[in-house]
């Protein structure tokens, strides 16, 4: 987490903390994991605590704890990782984020999302594919009258299966657009998918001639392309925080566990080869929790550079966080590639995260795009 | 720090703003194609020039000599004189480890006396830590110094000592206390270069340079008030020496003025490299470009984290080591990234006496320096094990052990 957290922030930490203590242990999470998901009726508690408030300005019902709401949500996803708890954290704020670009004009469904009545969710991988900002795997048609008729597909959607409404990110002869799908509208199905991580669950979504009216457009044109670009900087700043949650949990489990095992006769804590691979790691780690504040502050203050920083971000921490737990697996021996063990459980979490909104090679296309146009 | 009657920031920079522009010529032009010594007697001319005009010394002491302003001033002045032709070659270690270590250990004499003197250009300090006999085990100092009625003399070497041929004084660990246990016995002095038995050899380093010198003290008389700290407490002067220079290594120092490196040991202009070999649009190439582009802004960030965790007292000076360890992984991938991306055209010149992308290749055979230089990264390895992680700490064969009974190696 970021250093010199406001007292508010420290409060409202505490209370995540604390709630996550309670309701995310480890056997409850493999009871769900198995289930396929989570209980809705936690999720509504968690956004009576503001994980869902953070997005939406007050205007709309939402808040911040800090007035910096990507700082804010942060705090919550590192206790996401760092209790490697399920819940649609990155995809519910990547939906809000898009939705309040509109003014009030879905402010009827930013509320039911708001208070947990509604799960959304953000469909916009062409299957299969990387990450495109504009995928043409779904077409949005005009209708006449206005709305469109939407046909495609999208999968890694995140929570698809228990979603109630979809933001749909598709392309229009007239550029792109985002569009509200009802989970339950005439010509949508969604199949849930197979998920390396156990703790959050993913769906393929079909879309066939579904109609959608003009009240449910989003975005359009320009509007689409910038809510398409701030929902992704969004999402993939908390997915760094998330992984940044989950190295933490298991750098303590890990230097614990060196004190604890003996060999030799003396603790793997002192032995120099060892200790000097944790001092990589804790370098390491304090490297990924810079560069994720600096995207979280750099977002909240709309830096110039912001793009930039969340992409700076998303590299560093999606090519050391998986590299630091594999270390920790080597460092626990062969319990640490067993079932029982959580290790595998967060490597999952940050594989996940590391996969999503740009993988590190993704992002740094984009950097260098970015350190093109600069040079030009 | 900060108080009521404090020049607010904006208002600083907007003033350094005008004064620069006014005052220094533009960074790149003046300096290129000095000669060593040129390039220090240019330093002295901008510090002088920088301290008549009121924008020297932003973070020291108004007692002292300085401004007595905060590090944000520090950081809106860095900003306004990136485009200046400044003297960058003062920061590390003249401003920002031996000043400020005299600030931290200097008697009230001592820091009067010297540090006014710094911060106007007129005397240039770097230090004498290092001997040759001995490189990360830096307490194992040999040099001694010997009371000679109310004087000290001092005999021994030292070496790694950056800008020695450059400098008017040097902070010298000795050892005045054989008897007692190695950290326990040693003394720190300001020790004058220019006076009779120091003898100052320059070190030829493999990328061509010669900044490092290796340094001899023969019966080298220094009055009693050349202590700095107190005596047989120089590892304590010399702890902070350390800590400045990590602080200043890491980026988090507020005594360097403009940018840190001089010129010339900045990293590799890759995008240049890239257009020249013809290979700016190589996706190959543009990944290793944005490598080191996120390096770059990742060792910013991290020092920036470390730097304020320490300031706020959240961490250990000890973390320090963090963005140290960092910036030398930082070097290696802008090292590696330019060899990749030059190419074959790495291991030769444009011409017989213009080295061309082959800069590329010579500045590879000095990669391991940001890996030595002050400390090197093993030390920082156990440092952050050890203080930071509260790892064991290794077994040592001199630890509560008289000095004079320490096993050494022949030299």
């Amino acid at each position: 987490m970021d250093i010199g957290l406001t007292p508010d922030q420290r409060t409202f930490l505490a209370a995540t903390r604390d709630f996550l203590d309670r309701t995310a242990s480890g056997e409850r999470l493999r009871e769900q994991a198995e289930a396929g998901g989570f209980d809705r009726a936690w999720w509504s508690q968690a956004a009576e605590l503001g994980w869902t408030a953070m997005a939406v300005p007050e205007s709309l019902g939402g808040g911040t704890v800090s007035g910096e709401p990507v700082a804010d949500l942060c705090l919550v996803a590192e206790e996401l990782g760092r209790h490697r708890a399920p819940g649609p954290l990155l995809s519910t704020s990547a939906v809000l984020t898009g939705l309040v670009r509109s003014g009030d004009a879905h402010a009827e469904e930013i509320d039911k999302i708001l208070t947990g009545e509604h799960l959304a969710t953000w469909a916009v991988y062409r299957p299969d594919q990387g990450w495109a900002p504009l995928p043409d795997a779904t077409t949005a048609r005009p209708a006449p009258g206005g709305g469109y008729v939407v046909s495609g597909a999208a999968d890694r959607v995140e929570y698809g299966d228990l979603a109630d409404v979809l933001l749909v990110t598709a392309r229009s002869p007239d550029g792109p657009v985002q569009v509200l799908v009802p989970r339950a509208a005439p010509g949508v199905t969604v199949a849930p998918t197979w998920s390396l991580d156990a703790t959050r669950t993913f769906a393929r979504v079909g879309l066939v001639d579904v109609a959608v009216t003009p009240a449910a457009v989003v975005h359009e044109g320009p509007d689409a392309e910038a809510a398409v670009e701030a929902q992704l900087l969004t999402a993939a700043t908390l997915a760094c925080a998330e992984m940044c949650g989950a190295v933490a949990a298991m750098f303590a489990t890990t230097l614990t566990w060196m004190s604890d095992r003996y060999t030799f006769g003396r603790p793997l804590a002192s032995y120099q080869a060892l200790k000097h691979r944790m001092a990589d790691d804790k370098t390491w780690y304090e490297a990924c929790q810079a560069t994720t504040w600096g995207a979280a502050r750099a977002l909240d203050s709309a830096a110039d550079d912001a793009a930039e920083l969340v992409g700076v971000a998303k590299a560093y921490v999606g090519d050391k966080a998986p590299e630091m737990l594999q270390d920790f697996v080597q460092l626990h021996g062969g319990l640490g590639v067993t079932w029982e063990h959580d290790l595998h459980l967060f490597l999952r979490r940050v594989l996940c995260d590391r996969a999503l909104y740009g993988t590190p090679e993704e992002h740094r296309r984009r950097i260098a795009a970015i350190m093109a146009g600069r040079a030009a | 720090m900060s108080s009521a009657d404090t020049e607010p920031v904006e208002g600083f920079r907007l003033r350094a703003r005008r004064w620069l522009k006014e005052n220094l010529p533009p960074a790149g032009a003046a300096s290129a194609g000095l000669t060593d010594e040129a390039v220090w007697r240019r330093a002295r001319e901008l510090q002088a020039l920088l301290h008549a005009g009121g924008f020297a010394g932003i973070c020291f002491p108004s007692a002292y000599g300085g401004l007595g302003l905060t590090r944000e001033h520090q950081r809106a002045f860095n900003e306004e004189a990136a485009a200046y032709e400044m003297p960058v070659v003062l920061n590390i270690p003249d401003f920002s480890i031996c000043a400020a270590t005299l600030l931290d250990q200097g008697s009230e004499e001592l820091k009067r006396r010297y540090i006014p003197r710094i911060i106007s250009g007129e005397d240039v300090w770097c230090q004498f830590l290092s001997e040759p006999g001995g490189g990360s085990d830096l307490a194992g100092v040999i040099t001694r110094a010997e009371r000679d009625g109310g004087d000290w003399v001092v005999n021994g070497a030292k070496i790694w000592s950056s800008a020695a041929y450059a400098a008017d004084y040097g902070l010298c660990l000795t050892r005045t206390n054989w008897d007692l246990t190695k950290h326990a016995g040693l003394t720190m002095f300001a020790m004058p270069t220019r006076v009779p038995g120091v003898t100052i050899r320059r070190i030829q380093m493999v990328d061509g340079s010669a900044e490092f010198c290796q340094v001899y003290f023969d019966d080298v008389r220094l009055p009693a008030d050349s202590v700095v700290g107190a005596v047989d407490d120089g590892w304590t002067t010399a702890s902070r020496q350390l800590f400045h220079e990590r602080d200043s290594m890491g980026g988090g120092s507020p005594y360097i003025s403009g940018t840190r490196m001089r010129p010339g040991t900045q990293g590799p202009r890759l995008l240049d490299i890239a257009r020249r070999t013809g290979r700016p649009d190589d996706p190959v190439v543009r990944d290793e470009l944005a490598r080191v582009r996120i390096m770059d802004v990742v060792a910013e960030q991290v020092a920036g984290r470390i730097g304020a965790a320490i300031a706020s007292g959240a961490m250990e000076p000890s973390a320090g080591s963090i963005p140290r360890l960092f910036a030398a992984e930082r070097m290696w991938a802008q090292y590696d990234a330019a060899m990749r991306i030059a190419g074959a055209a790495a291991v030769t010149g444009s011409s017989a006496d213009d080295a061309g992308l082959g800069q590329a290749g010579l500045r590879y055979l000095s990669r391991q320096g940001a890996s030595l230089g002050g400390g090197s990264t093993e030390m920082a390895r156990n440092i952050i094990s050890e203080r930071v992680l509260g790892m064991p700490r290794e077994y040592a064969a001199d630890r509560g052990v008289p000095y004079r009974d320490v096993k050494r190696g022949p030299n």
